[in-house]
């Protein structure tokens, strides 16, 4: 039971890593993509805003801990 | 080969590579103070794992509708790349501590030594599950890497001829130099690695959705193109911030 939540654990820790808004934005991006396409919009620029837009916030959080004293 | 299949090998190759050498830093640390037979089992109980893992999960992932795949596949390569993008630029701009295979090699030795001495030939359980942890943890995220890549392409041979080549590879030169192998740039690994995983993952994921790209394949080269800049303009930026936030605080 304990190596089987460890393997969990670690695949949690791989995948979703250090920030777990990079994968909800992921997941979100995906999903409007997808849903924007689904209702005749198809737009490939969706999922790299939300994705660039992700990762310069989390650089920004990870920046601003980083100065605080 | 055209340039998409080398650019599958060049990238499970680059990603392998940086797995590996931690992998390596554990089971050298393990085989030096544990003693080789148990480290040897561990390595040979997780490679055999894995074996199997690939056997089991690989055929399933190929049988799967090609767009379902793109989706779940580019979201999944997409989250991954750029965890380890975002990680690769702290890293280079120094918001994060490079990591030193040294010091790794240092404090898991001095663990191991501290957990008692090992009969001379009997089976030493402690050595062996600490090699087969480190070999099939670092195993994992390479076999995530060889299906991923390989699936999409619909040729998983030659995204596991990429890792062979660097478990090969790391191996020759691990036996060769005998010491953790802090030379290699994993850093800059990561990196390159972030930057193929978010490229891909960007472009699977968008086709995945069933949207087309803006000039079809060639749209690879522009994510890629956009990725590299965002990247290097990310690390310059809080490269500066980081530099004067210090002569603040020692001025």
């Amino acid at each position: 039971m304990k190596g089987i939540k460890a393997f969990f654990a670690f695949v949690y820790d791989f995948i979703v890593g250090d920030d777990w808004r990079l994968a909800l934005a992921v997941v979100l991006g995906l999903a409007l993509t997808w849903g924007l396409n689904s209702a005749g919009y198809p737009m490939w620029w969706v999922l790299p805003i939300v994705s660039f837009g992700a990762l310069a916030w989390s650089l920004r959080r990870a920046l601003q801990s980083h100065d605080r004293p | 080969m055209n340039g998409s299949a080398w650019g599958l090998v060049i990238a499970t190759f680059l990603a392998s590579a940086v797995e590996t050498v931690e992998a390596f830093t554990i089971v050298l640390a393990v085989g030096i103070t544990r003693g080789w037979k148990s480290a040897l089992l561990g390595v040979g109980a997780a490679l055999a794992l894995l074996v199997a893992l690939v056997v089991l999960i690989g055929p399933g992932l190929l049988a799967i509708p090609i767009n379902t795949l793109r989706l779940v596949v580019g979201g999944l390569l997409l989250i991954f790349g750029l965890q380890w993008l975002r990680k690769a630029i702290l890293r280079a701009s120094g918001l994060k501590a490079i990591h030193d295979e040294v010091a790794i090699f240092a404090r898991e030795a001095a663990e191991l030594r501290e957990h008692g001495p090992v009969v001379p030939g009997a089976f030493d359980a402690y050595g062996f599950s600490l090699a087969f942890k480190g070999v099939f943890l670092e195993g994992f995220e390479v076999i995530f890497i060889v299906l991923t890549f390989g699936a999409i392409h619909q040729s998983v041979g030659l995204a596991a001829l990429g890792a062979l080549l660097a478990v090969i590879a790391v191996i020759v030169i691990g036996f060769i130099v005998r010491a953790p192998l802090s030379k290699v740039p994993e850093n800059l690994l990561k990196f390159i690695v972030g930057i193929v995983a978010t490229t891909f993952g960007i472009f699977w994921g968008v086709e995945g959705a069933g949207v087309d790209w803006p000039g079809n394949d060639l749209a690879i080269v522009g994510i890629l193109a956009f990725t590299l800049l965002f990247s290097l303009a990310a690390v310059a930026y809080l490269k500066a911030k980081v530099e004067s936030h210090s002569a603040v605080v020692s001025a």
